[in-house]
């Protein structure tokens, strides 16, 4: 019995430092990207608090953005959005859909002759506005489409 | 590791259109697991990038709402047959993936 509960205790503390290195290990690399991906932008609540992250809060309503994507899409897990920019100089890209818990879905960052043009595929929980935000020098435009989404693909 | 992705670059004009199909689960962190009822813990690619030549014309941040085996598409001006194209994508538990090709 004594044996026993000795070996039960070793073998806990083993575990035990295994899943503090663990830890360690797992927290590390997610502390680098974090520096690189926009934690606070993705994590933003509603419209006007992602807007504000992405320094949009001001843009201006542009003809010259398209957005492509289906009124109504039956599957809201996968809904084809294809962006078109017009606007000289584009620099980036942000597509975020207004209802989801977290609106912002992507934001691209384009350099070195890439187009004002990016085509994907994104989740809406349900219908909502798929609002586009384009940087172009130091000013900001954005677009807005209304999907209608006939079953949500968030949660499930 | 991470599955191998397909990639394909054609010239079109002046510009080179660029098709990416990605291999990830994508999950929100909302989902249940049906057998388990626990909550599948997000997994998602948070960074791609993309270079012609060595040169980056592409920087994205993307969040759970891409769809499940991400889809990606763009065009690059002055891309032509012959130049090389590659992609690269990390995910939240630092899983990363890189594909290649020419653009023809």
């Amino acid at each position: 019995m004594n044996t026993k509960r000795r070996t039960f205790l070793k073998g806990a503390g083993a575990a035990g430092t295994v899943a503090v290195a663990v830890a360690a290990g797992l927290l590390k690399p997610t502390e680098v990207l974090a520096a690189e991906w926009n934690k606070a932008a993705f994590d933003a609540k509603g419209m006007p608090d992602a807007l504000k992250v992405l320094n949009a809060t001001g843009a201006a309503d542009s003809k010259d953005i398209t957005i492509k994507a289906p009124d109504i899409a039956e599957n809201g897990a996968v809904v084809p959005v294809e962006v078109t920019s017009k606007i000289a100089g584009t620099s980036s890209i942000a597509i975020l859909v207004e209802k989801n818990a977290a609106p912002l879905t992507a934001n691209f960052d384009l350099a070195n002759g890439a187009d004002g043009y990016v085509s994907t595929r994104i989740k809406m929980g349900q219908t909502s506005n798929v609002r586009v935000v384009v940087k172009a020098g130091a000013k900001s435009y954005t677009a807005v489409k209304e999907v209608k989404v006939t079953i949500g693909g968030c949660g499930g | 590791m991470a599955e191998p992705m397909k990639i394909r670059a054609q010239a079109e004009g002046d510009s080179a259109n660029v098709k990416v199909l990605m291999n990830h689960p994508m999950e929100t962190g909302q989902r249940k697991d049906a057998k388990t009822g626990q909550v599948v813990p997000a997994h998602f690619i948070q960074t791609v990038t993309a270079q012609v030549n060595g040169k980056t014309v592409l920087d994205a941040q993307w969040s759970q709402a891409i769809s499940k085996n991400p889809f990606l598409g763009f065009k690059v001006k002055g891309a032509k047959a012959g130049d090389k194209v590659s992609v690269n994508w990390t995910d939240n538990k630092g899983d990363k993936n890189h594909a290649e090709a020419v653009v023809a």
